[in-house]
């Protein structure tokens, strides 16, 4: 018998019931759109994240302190004062990694800033002029950190967009004095430039900081220093002069090469870091939540799978006289087989296209659902999610039906055609 | 065996078409054994149109069943127009009964939901011939329901059923058709109509074996074999003059009324 008529055959014997064969297509229905919808969404987030990293600024490196052995107890990465400021200024001007255009060392921490009568804390950090293109901060009032006020260790502040409005509302803030207290050692700072919004970013707002002179952070707030004097910093951002491969990896080899030279020590005692790493790490992550997401919906559709099976066995034996009869006129066995694994497939595919569908549809309103922050979700409905969504629905039906198939093409045509 | 070969059936004697050797079919429930069928022996040869006639548990419905290949016996053997059917398979059997097996059932097992000539396609589909719609239409054009040919079972009366399964039973042109109580479902009006198709089609040539009990049946055929406790008890042949000519069929348009 050809595919068609069978087909046919199968969508006749479906309709005959359609309330039941719609209830048992819903299964599918729900595991397949969730699938997608689940899926769209975990693409949307990565693509978002993956967005969030690029906008932190193209082909930069992150130099941080590695961690500290005390003891045998390896402590946070980060936390060992080995990178100093004068690091920072030495891969720009020893001439030793000529990838390097620019260099942004950063130092700070969690403090409390008073002002205004307002209170809050917010991350400070210290930074030099280069920060502002580095990592691509500008000001929307006022100047960015000078360089002269880096030398002179000046007592000045810029404010994130959100610290400003939380300590100042919307009135003026540039010239007003701010309290910052950080680890029992307090200044006063004047504000001389707010910040323009940048949105939500990887580890939390970017709009929420206070950025002073790197000097003044050094020496008037935080005053960590190295085993051997320096003034330590929690990170140096490297801006590359491409964004190359091959540059990147260069400038590792090299910066590596120059910190350890500098802190004297065979094993590094800090950490370079990509944005490539991190997108790449990031990438994982969400890369596993989407499957995560995915597998989650993938049970519902398991359990769809299980409904066509369970009705499929209800209409063998519903329709046992009939398989007598397609066996009296001659119908083999592999006839019966055929007949309803195509039904029980016929139902996931339908079941499968609509969810797909629904999914998809599901995916396009959540598309630009805002989730706080300023950030907006971008679902994706991916091809590839449409695809596997279908051939699993396609499958599933073929899976699930082949026992009640089985049943049914092994009847006994003679039981079969006494059955009532 | 005593009978007249030369009179039987409306056509001259043809080759024979059934051969049943000592069939016998023991059935175990629990722990007796039930003797449902014990050696039974007979021809039927193409053309003929006969009964096979037995109360209840006389064996005729396992008899039946073997006959029309749905069955297989425990001893003895069954030739079914040239073919040694106790050696096949499930599939072997099924193919056997699509190209040389016309069934006629009691409750008509019409499919629901399918029109009579879909119903008629069925067996020509599963054989995988070609020109299904137009063989399927001439074969329901013989039993008088061409005009009927996209009616469901339930837009038609008994009799129309019973005369799609007909059509459904001959459309493959097999060796022969089996009718198992054709008329037990049908009034006796429809059920005359019913056998003067079964006697037309023989007329043409076709073998009809009936398995009933009802004597008034087994009386429109030339040939009765009658089954007592799973054996032959007699096989007559009635002379051509005593046997029972059912009426004409009606026209289609009278038999809905």
């Amino acid at each position: 018998m050809g595919f068609l008529e069978s087909v046919r055959m199968a969508l006749r014997a479906l309709g005959a019931n359609k309330l039941r064969a719609a209830l048992t297509m819903l299964g599918v229905i729900i595991g397949v759109a969730a699938v997608i919808a689940l899926m769209s969404i975990g693409r949307g987030i990565q693509a978002s994240i993956q967005a969030q990293i690029q906008a932190l600024g193209s082909n930069l490196l992150f130099v941080s302190p590695g961690a500290q052995n005390q003891g045998g107890v390896r402590t946070q990465a980060g936390s060992a004062p080995s990178l100093t400021y004068e690091d920072a200024l030495a891969i720009l001007e020893s001439g030793r990694v000529p990838e390097a255009l620019g260099v942004a060392p950063e130092s700070g921490g969690f403090a409390q800033v008073v002002a205004n009568g307002q209170n809050t804390s917010v991350r400070v950090t210290g930074v030099t002029p280069s920060y502002e293109e580095v990592r691509n901060f500008h000001t929307t009032v006022g100047e960015f950190i000078t360089k002269d006020q880096v030398d002179s260790r000046s007592l000045v502040a810029i404010l994130g967009a959100n610290t400003k409005t939380l300590l100042f509302g919307e009135g003026d803030a540039i010239g007003q004095t701010i309290r910052v207290n950080q680890q029992n050692v307090a200044a006063n700072l004047r504000v001389v430039g707010i910040l323009e919004p940048k949105g939500s970013g990887f580890g939390g707002s970017q709009d929420d900081i206070v950025l002073v002179p790197i000097t003044t952070q050094m020496t008037r707030l935080n005053r960590a220093r190295t085993s051997r004097g320096g003034f330590t910093v929690s990170s140096v951002n490297v801006q590359l002069a491409d964004d190359k491969v091959e540059t990147s990896t260069l400038a590792v080899q090299n910066i590596g090469d120059l910190l350890r030279e500098r802190h004297r020590v065979i094993q590094d005692d800090f950490t370079i870091r990509s944005q490539q790493d991190i997108l790449n790490t990031a990438t994982q992550i969400t890369g596993a939540i989407t499957l995560f997401l995915g597998a989650v919906a993938g049970i519902s559709l398991l359990v769809g799978g299980i409904g066509i099976m369970n009705i499929m066995l209800v209409s063998v034996t519903e329709r046992t006289r009939e398989i007598g009869i397609r066996k009296a006129i001659g119908a083999k066995r592999r006839d019966i087989l055929t007949q309803f694994l195509i039904e029980a497939t016929v139902v996931s595919v339908l079941g499968g296209g609509i969810g797909i569908a629904l999914g998809g549809g599901g995916a396009q309103l959540l598309n630009g659902l805002s989730f706080g922050g300023g950030q907006t979700l971008n679902t994706v409905v991916s091809l590839d999610a449409v695809v596997l969504a279908f051939t699993v629905s396609a499958c599933i039906g073929l899976f699930f039906g082949v026992y009640p198939a089985v049943k049914a093409s092994r009847l006994n045509p003679i039981e079969a055609l006494r059955y009532e | 065996m005593q009978r007249d070969v030369g009179q039987a059936g409306g056509t001259d004697p043809g080759d024979v078409v059934i051969r049943a050797d000592a069939l016998s079919k023991t059935y175990q429930m629990g722990d007796v054994t039930v003797r449902a069928l014990n050696g039974a022996s007979f021809e039927v040869r193409t053309g003929e149109m006969m009964s096979i006639m037995g109360p209840s548990g006389s064996g005729k419905s396992t008899l039946m069943n073997i006959l029309g290949c749905l069955d297989q016996p425990t001893s003895g053997t069954y030739w079914l127009d040239g073919t040694e059917t106790s050696k096949l398979d499930d599939d072997e059997l099924a193919s056997i009964r699509n190209r040389k097996i016309g069934f006629v059932f009691q409750q008509f097992n019409l499919l629901a939901r399918t029109s009579a000539v879909e119903q008629v396609e069925l067996p020509l589909l599963y054989a995988g011939v070609s020109q299904r719609r137009k063989r399927a239409l001439a074969a329901l054009d013989r039993v008088g329901l061409a005009d009927r040919s996209h009616h469901r079972p339930t837009e038609l009366s008994g009799g129309q059923q019973q005369r799609v399964a007909i059509a459904r039973a001959l459309v493959g042109e097999p060796a022969i058709i089996l009718a198992d109580e054709p008329t037990g479902s049908l009034d006796s009006r429809t059920s005359e109509e019913v056998i003067a198709i079964f006697q037309q089609l023989n007329r043409e040539g076709i073998t009809v074996v009936f398995v009933t009990h009802e004597r008034d049946i087994a009386e429109h055929t030339r040939r009765i074999i009658r089954l007592t406790d799973g054996r032959i008890a007699s096989d007559l042949t009635i002379p051509a003059e005593e046997q029972r000519i059912a009426r004409t069929i009606h026209a289609p348009a009278d038999a809905l009324a």
